[in-house]
């Protein structure tokens, strides 16, 4: 079922939360929300799901071409996962996923085999069967979660919606349920929207990112183009390591760092005062001019615990930059603390000073 | 109400409610009704009721039910106990709560209960045991009456009673709120070198000040309008062990209804005062709370 | 090994205060009751059986047991409507109402008995209502109930309030959205998590009740083996220096709420082993 919402805002006393928002998301596809707080993304989460209103004036929000806004949370289909759970501490796990199927009304009510049946099954999807008796308290967050997600499935919804549904874990069980969340969409393809701060976390899961700033929303794309081809200069600098620098456009070129290179296709072309962001792992260093543009620097520190190599350096224009290298190239340049260098972005994304 | 301070202080903030999770409006407004009807029936009908009869006569008959000498005698009396009852009390609901929560020893549960015990015990039973113990046929009545000592049916009875029934509130108040502020101010204070009375002083009682203060309130409440216990330890003497309590069921037995509700209207104008401070200090400590929470949130 | 008694600490003060308390403790409290135990040892069995069973006392234990636990259940009721209307709504004169809940505690016992006896007596502005329709309340057991309602009623609401405020809104959320309506939520939800605080609350009334003295016997009548309460008894008896029989009574009374105080403690011990560690 596919998810559209349309001219969506949201304002809490003076606070607004969404400024005219517009989003699809087709059917069977996994979609993350991501942003810093105060961006929107659970305001928006909880307005598809009914548990918010938006405020009038807004437009319709439609699962499947029809238009849901009127309908109460409980009537559209949707399961909906909490960061803390919101297990019912007084239930079991069982009771807990069978809570969905035994609140409908008596008609539709599957007959108690046909429940027992359902949770069962779902207990064996989140691998959790010998649990089943179990209460909250004496699970761990994982299991929690788990519970939580089974409990969401059990109603058949058309759309998961998950508000940053490994928040509350520690690293590594964040990890394991976030592989175990995509096996599960593949499995089961249902529709999903999840909302996350954290960018691993959406450009591992999604297919599709939408990137949210205070009420807006700022780009939508594969994580690939999200990552590799920003269209602002927030998702730049929002998504993965950056250096910034502040320069002018003259003549198509861009000049910063004492230097200037050639402007890249996207960039503004009249000379006011730009932004230009460079990925650590889009310099290359050299201890000599290579005939490229670049710039001088001086080595501060060297933190070379990992797969690759990050040097603090001081640009001669007091710039700090960050660069990244591979362990080989920074083995065969030699160089340690107070080495002169020579800095050649390779990939430069401008940004007009907003 | 133990702990009513430490526990229902938190502010109360006005969380806005979803509409996925309120009630119809026609469901509300019934309940909102259903309660306001009810608090209207039980509570506030005798509040009126009370001054409604104390006028009924006109404002001289007020008066002239205060300024005669029994009713003035009671007065004194009610004061007299609650000026006695009250700091002595309070001075043991700070050194207890000091006992008891600051430190950890073996039998603390039982010390609470113990505390605890005339808060559940009937006024009347509690009145009854002042009698068995100093009553004519009590424990130490020949003793007394061998040194011509007066306590059942006369002023200490009274005082006594009243100190046995009003003892535990404020250690109540004081317990779970000094319990839940823990140890650490006292203790870095006391690696600074401050001493036992100084440390009391600027560490400890700036932050229950407001938890004592509504403990002493609600002391002094029960300590003037107490009326079982000190029933049964009176013997009703006109102008000598009536407090006020008693003199307003005196002289409703007499069917003098103006004057008995007269004094009761003082009584319950102390009431109004003692809801009303209590509010007061509720949104002092929560005014306070809040903020000592700001610059937290702020950055 | 040392029997530890106490933690060792650095705050000052311990032996003072402790010392303070426990003699306090042991004037005030432990030596009235410890003489209350005394006496009524030294009352014979055939004194105490004789006392006990003698009509007119059972009929008082009846009518104070009948109407504390009816006054319990209208407060478990209506408690519950005011504390959920305090709690979760917003309506003018909110502030008042709230600090109005704790009238009947702030109070003189004496102050709430004449006036509930002037409302409902059958000339009083309630009564009067209610005397064509052949209700009567003033000077019946239904009195004393109502004089219990009002007694009762902050226990309930205020340990109610805590409960009802700690409720995660997300939980409601959850069952909302898994098609849940506002009803079902409230008893399969709401209710269950609240539960041992209204027990609480109503077995505080409850307790508070059975020895409630002042404020019912204006509105009761007192007329023995109708509407004559314990508490009365046992200053009847006491004027009529049947200090044995008001004994055997006042150690019933005692006993009872005792035994109660014990299982609301253990409610509150089971309701935090079920809510601890989610």
């Amino acid at each position: 079922m596919s998810i559209e919402v349309h001219n969506i805002s949201k304002t809490f006393g003076d606070f607004v939360a969404l400024k005219d928002v517009s989003l699809r998301v087709e059917t069977g596809e996994l979609v993350a929300l991501l942003g810093p707080s105060g961006s929107g993304k659970t305001t928006l989460l909880r307005i598809i799901a009914g548990l918010e209103e938006p405020d009038e004036g807004s437009g319709p929000i439609r699962f499947q071409d029809e238009d849901v806004a009127g309908r109460p949370v409980g009537a559209r289909q949707v399961g909906f996962v909490f960061q803390h759970y919101a297990l019912f501490r007084h239930m079991t796990v069982f009771e807990n996923v069978a809570f969905g199927l035994r609140v409908r009304p008596r008609i539709s009510r599957p007959s108690k085999a046909a429940l027992r049946r359902k949770v069962e099954s779902l207990l064996k999807l989140i691998q959790l069967e010998s649990l089943a008796g179990r209460y909250p308290n004496q699970l761990s967050g994982g299991q929690r979660q788990r519970v939580a997600l089974a409990r969401a499935l059990a109603i058949e919804p058309k759309v998961l919606l998950l508000d940053e549904p490994f928040g509350a874990l520690d690293a590594k069980v964040r990890q394991e349920l976030r592989q175990w969340l995509r096996h599960l969409h593949a499995e089961i393809h249902v529709t999903s929207v999840f909302v996350t701060h954290d960018q691993e976390e959406a450009l591992e899961l999604a297919a599709r990112v939408v990137v949210m700033n205070q009420g807006r929303i700022e780009q939508t794309g594969t994580p690939d183009e999200v990552f590799h081809s920003p269209k602002t200069a927030f998702v730049m600098n929002f998504l993965g390591h950056v250096n910034l620098f502040r320069g002018r456009v003259k003549e198509g070129k861009i000049c910063f760092a004492q230097m200037a290179c050639d402007a890249p296709e996207h960039a503004p072309r009249s000379a006011e005062a730009v932004m230009v962001f460079v990925r650590p792992h889009d310099l290359e260093v050299d201890t000599q001019r290579n005939g490229h543009p670049s710039f001088a620097a001086t080595v501060v520190r060297i933190y070379s615990a990992g797969p690759n190599v990050r040097l603090e350096l001081i640009a001669d224009c007091g710039d700090q930059i960050y660069a990244e290298l591979p362990q080989e190239r920074f083995r065969a340049l030699a160089i340690g603390q107070g080495s002169r260098v020579f800095v050649t972005p390779k990939e430069i994304k401008v940004f007009a000073e907003s | 109400m133990a702990g009513g301070i430490a526990t229902r202080l938190a502010a109360r903030e006005q969380v806005p409610s979803a509409a996925a999770i309120t009630e119809s409006a026609v469901v509300r407004w019934m309940l909102i009704g259903t309660g306001l009807v009810f608090l209207g029936l039980f509570l506030v009908t005798p509040l009126v009721a009370v001054f409604a009869q104390a006028f009924a006569k006109g404002v001289g008959v007020f008066f002239a039910a205060h300024w005669e000498p029994d009713a003035l005698a009671a007065i004194r009396l009610t004061l007299l106990v609650a000026v006695i009852a009250v700091p002595v009390n309070t001075l043991f609901g700070v050194v207890a709560s000091w006992a008891i929560a600051k430190f950890n020893f073996v039998g603390k549960n039982v010390l609470l209960a113990i505390i605890d015990l005339p808060f559940t015990v009937s006024p009347v039973v509690s009145g009854l045991i002042f009698v068995l113990m100093f009553g004519r046929q009590g424990w130490l009545g020949p003793w007394l009456e061998a040194h011509d000592l007066k306590v059942i049916f006369a002023v200490p009875g009274i005082v006594l009673a009243t100190v046995f029934v009003t003892f535990p509130f404020v250690a109540r108040e004081l317990i779970p709120l000094m319990q839940a502020q823990g140890t650490e101010e006292e203790e870095a204070a006391r690696v600074l070198g401050a001493s036992g009375w100084k440390l009391f002083r600027r560490v400890t009682l700036p932050n229950i000040k407001w938890g004592l203060l509504y403990g002493v309130i609600l002391c002094n409440a029960r300590a003037m309008g107490e009326f079982g216990a000190v029933s049964v330890v009176s013997g009703h003497i006109r102008g000598a062990t009536n407090t006020m309590p008693l003199h307003v069921e005196v002289l409703y037995n007499e069917y003098n209804f103006s004057a008995a509700f007269s004094v009761a209207s003082l009584l319950t104008m102390l009431a109004v005062v003692t809801l009303v401070l209590k509010s007061v200090v509720e949104w002092q400590n929560n005014r306070q709370r809040a903020l000592a929470a700001k610059p937290a949130a702020q950055e | 090994m040392r029997l530890q008694l106490k933690q060792r600490s650095v705050l000052p003060g311990f032996g003072l205060t402790m010392g303070y308390t426990l003699l306090y403790v042991s004037l005030i409290v432990l030596v009235p009751l410890a003489t209350l135990l005394a006496r009524s040892s030294t009352i014979s069995w055939e004194k105490f059986r004789e006392t006990v069973t003698d009509p007119r006392v059972l009929a008082s234990f009846r009518l104070t047991v009948g109407a504390s636990l009816g006054g319990a259940a209208v407060n478990a009721l209506f408690g519950f409507i005011v504390a959920w209307v305090l709690v979760r709504y917003t309506f003018p004169g909110k502030k008042i109402v709230d600090a109005l809940v704790d009238l009947p505690f702030a109070l003189p016992t004496a102050v709430s008995g004449i006036a509930l006896t002037s409302i409902y007596a059958p000339n009083g502005w309630i009564g009067r209502l209610l005397e064509p329709l052949g209700i009567k309340v003033a000077y019946t057991p239904l009195g004393v109930m109502v004089a219990l309602v009002f007694i009762g009623l902050p226990f309930v609401v205020r340990t109610l309030q805590p409960a009802l405020e700690d409720l995660d809104r997300e939980v409601e959320e959850a069952a909302a959205s898994l098609g849940a309506s506002r009803f079902r939520t409230f008893r399969r939800v709401i209710l269950p998590t609240v539960l041992p605080a209204l027990l609480t609350g109503t077995s505080l009334a409850f307790a508070r009740a059975l020895g409630e003295y002042g404020s019912v016997i204006f509105i009761s009548g007192n007329m023995p083996m109708k509407t004559e309460i314990a508490p009365l008894l046992i200053i009847t008896k006491l004027e009529q220096y049947d200090y044995a029989g008001a004994t055997v009574i006042a150690v019933v009374t005692l006993v009872a709420s005792f035994v109660l105080l014990l299982g609301i403690n253990l409610l509150q011990w089971w309701s935090r082993r079920r809510a601890g560690g989610a």
